[in-house]
C-alpha cells in the first residue's frame, strides 16, 4: 500500500478515537453537574464541548510526552500504530454501550502496547516508563481526587451548615458550573493531547516528521475539533452512570468533587502524569459521596467500575495486539482489520439504537432517585 | 522500575491544599452573602459583608486563573 495512503487511513482513525474520547468522557465534566440540575443536558454538553476545544489548544506538553515516550519510535511503522488505534476504539465502544466510564487513554496505551509488543517485539515498550507514567498514577489519581474530595465535601457541609438555603442553592450551582467548566478545560488539555501525539508519531514513524518535533498546527486542530464534536454528541450511558449510579449527588457535592478531579488533573498535567480523567472524575464523586455520608455509595457499581478499569488496559491491548499483527503483514491486512474494526463499531451501534439511552432519561431517571432518596431519608 | 513518589506525592500535597483553599473561600463567600441578605433585612448596613464575600470569591478566580497560566505557561 502506498505510505501516505496507509498514513492518511490512521490519521483518520486516530481522529475517531478522538471522537469517541469525547463521547466517552462528557460524563466526567458533565454528569455531576447534569444530575443536580445546574446545567441543562443539551447545555451541558454544549458549554463543555466549547472548553475543551479551547482546552486542547492552550498546551502541547502532554502530546509531546505520548509521541516519545511509551513506545520507540524507531521500531513501529504506521499499521501498527493502526492497529493499537483500532483496538482501542473497540474497547472504548464496548464500554460506552455497557454504560462504564473506563478510561479512554488507558485505552489507547493499551492498544498501541499490546500493538507495539506484538509486531516490533517487547523490547519497542518502554516498560519502567508504562509503569512510572502510566500504571502508578492509574491507582493513586483516583485515590487522591477522592481523598480530597471527600475532605472537601466534608468542609464544605460544615462551613455552609448555617448559611441560609437560598444562597447556598443558588451559590453553589454557580460554583458547580464554574468547576465544570474548569473540568472540561483541563479535559481538553490533556485528553486532546494524547491524539495530537498519536498523529505526531505516525508522522514521525512515515518519516514525514523529524523524531522529537512538536504537533503542526493542522494536528492540534482537527484533534481539537474532533474531542469538541464527540464531547457535543453526549455520552448519555456513561452520563447515567456517573450521575445517579455511584451515590446521589447534591450541588455542594458535586462543587467539591469537580473542584477535586479538575485540581487533580491539573497539578499532575504540570508534573507530566498522563493521567486517566476518567479514574479521577469517578474518585472525586465517589469521595464526595462518602463526604457527605457514609452509606450513600453504591459500592456494587464502583466494583464493576473497578473491574472495568483493571481491564482496559489488557483488553485493548489484545485487541491491539491482533490488529497490530495483521496490519502489519500489508495492504490486504490494514484492510481486513479496517473491515473488521468498522463492522464491530456498527454493529455496537446497531445493538445501542435496541435500547436507547437519551437525556430525558437520564434526567427523569435523576428525579425519580432524588424522590426515591428524600422518602427514605 | 521506579516510580516517581515524591511527584505523586506533590500532586496531593498541591491538590489537597489548593481544593481545601478554595473550598473553604468559597464556602466563607456563602456565609458572608448570607450575613448580607440578613442584614439587608433588618435595614442595616451590608457593607462589610458584601466586601468580604467579593473579596473571597475574587480570590477563588484569582487561584483558578493561576493555576491555568501555570499550564499554559508550563
Amino acid at each position: 500500500m502506498d505510505a501516505s495512503l496507509l498514513v492518511i487511513i490512521v490519521v483518520v482513525t486516530a481522529l475517531v478515537f478522538d471522537f469517541t474520547n469525547g463521547f466517552h468522557d462528557t460524563a466526567n465534566s458533565m454528569a455531576t453537574s447534569i444530575a443536580t440540575g445546574a446545567l441543562r443536558p443539551r447545555t451541558a454538553v454544549a458549554f463543555s464541548a466549547v472548553l475543551n476545544l479551547v482546552g486542547a489548544l492552550l498546551s502541547v506538553e502532554v502530546a509531546k510526552t505520548i509521541s516519545g515516550g511509551i513506545v520507540d519510535d524507531a521500531l513501529i511503522t504506521p499499521a501498527v500504530v493502526f492497529g493499537g488505534l483500532v483496538g482501542a476504539i473497540t474497547w472504548n465502544l464496548v464500554t460506552w454501550y455497557a454504560g462504564l466510564p473506563s478510561s479512554s487513554s488507558h485505552a489507547l496505551f493499551g492498544g498501541l502496547i499490546g500493538a507495539t509488543w506484538i509486531a516490533s517485539g517487547a523490547g519497542a515498550v518502554h516498560f519502567d516508563e508504562v509503569v512510572d507514567k502510566v500504571v502508578a498514577p492509574a491507582i493513586a489519581a483516583p485515590l487522591v481526587a477522592g481523598i480530597v474530595a471527600l475532605l472537601a465535601t466534608y468542609l464544605t457541609y460544615r462551613m455552609t451548615e448555617r448559611a441560609r438555603k437560598s444562597v447556598n442553592d443558588k451559590g453553589f450551582k454557580a460554583g458547580q458550573i464554574a468547576s465544570a467548566a474548569l473540568m472540561s478545560l483541563a479535559h481538553g488539555t490533556n485528553d486532546a493531547q494524547k491524539t495530537m501525539g498519536i498523529i505526531t508519531l505516525t508522522l514521525i514513524t512515515a518519516g514525514t516528521l523529524a523524531p522529537g518535533a512538536e504537533p503542526p498546527l493542522w494536528v492540534i486542530l482537527s484533534a481539537a475539533i474532533a474531542i469538541a464534536l464527540g464531547t457535543y454528541l453526549g455520552g448519555w450511558r456513561i452520563t447515567r452512570t456517573l450521575g445517579t449510579g455511584l451515590t446521589t449527588i447534591e450541588a455542594p457535592q458535586g462543587f467539591a468533587a469537580q473542584t477535586s478531579a479538575a485540581t487533580v488533573i491539573m497539578a499532575s498535567s504540570h508534573l507530566g502524569f498522563a493521567l486517566s480523567t476518567t479514574h479521577v472524575a469517578s474518585g472525586g464523586i465517589l469521595g464526595s459521596g462518602l463526604g457527605r455520608r457514609r452509606d450513600a455509595v453504591r459500592w456494587g457499581v464502583a466494583g464493576r467500575m473497578a473491574v472495568a478499569w483493571l481491564l482496559t488496559l489488557p483488553a485493548a491491548g489484545i485487541v491491539g495486539a491482533l490488529a497490530g499483527k495483521v496490519a502489519s503483514l500489508g495492504t490486504a491486512g490494514v484492510v481486513v482489520v479496517a473491515v473488521v474494526g468498522a463492522g464491530v463499531a456498527l454493529g455496537i451501534w446497531l445493538l445501542s439504537r435496541r435500547e436507547p439511552v437519551r437525556p430525558e432519561h437520564v434526567v427523569d431517571e435523576i428525579a425519580a432517585r432524588a424522590e426515591a432518596h428524600k422518602v427514605a431519608a | 522500575m521506579k516510580v516517581d513518589w515524591a511527584a505523586l506525592g506533590a500532586v496531593f500535597g498541591v491538590s489537597l491544599a489548593v481544593v481545601l483553599g478554595l473550598v473553604l473561600l468559597f464556602s466563607v463567600a456563602l456565609r458572608a452573602l448570607s450575613a448580607r441578605e440578613a442584614e439587608r433585612e433588618r435595614g442595616g448596613s451590608a457593607v462589610l459583608p458584601t466586601a468580604a464575600a467579593a473579596v473571597c470569591l475574587l480570590a477563588c478566580v484569582t487561584v483558578v486563573l493561576h493555576g491555568i497560566y501555570l499550564i499554559v505557561a508550563g
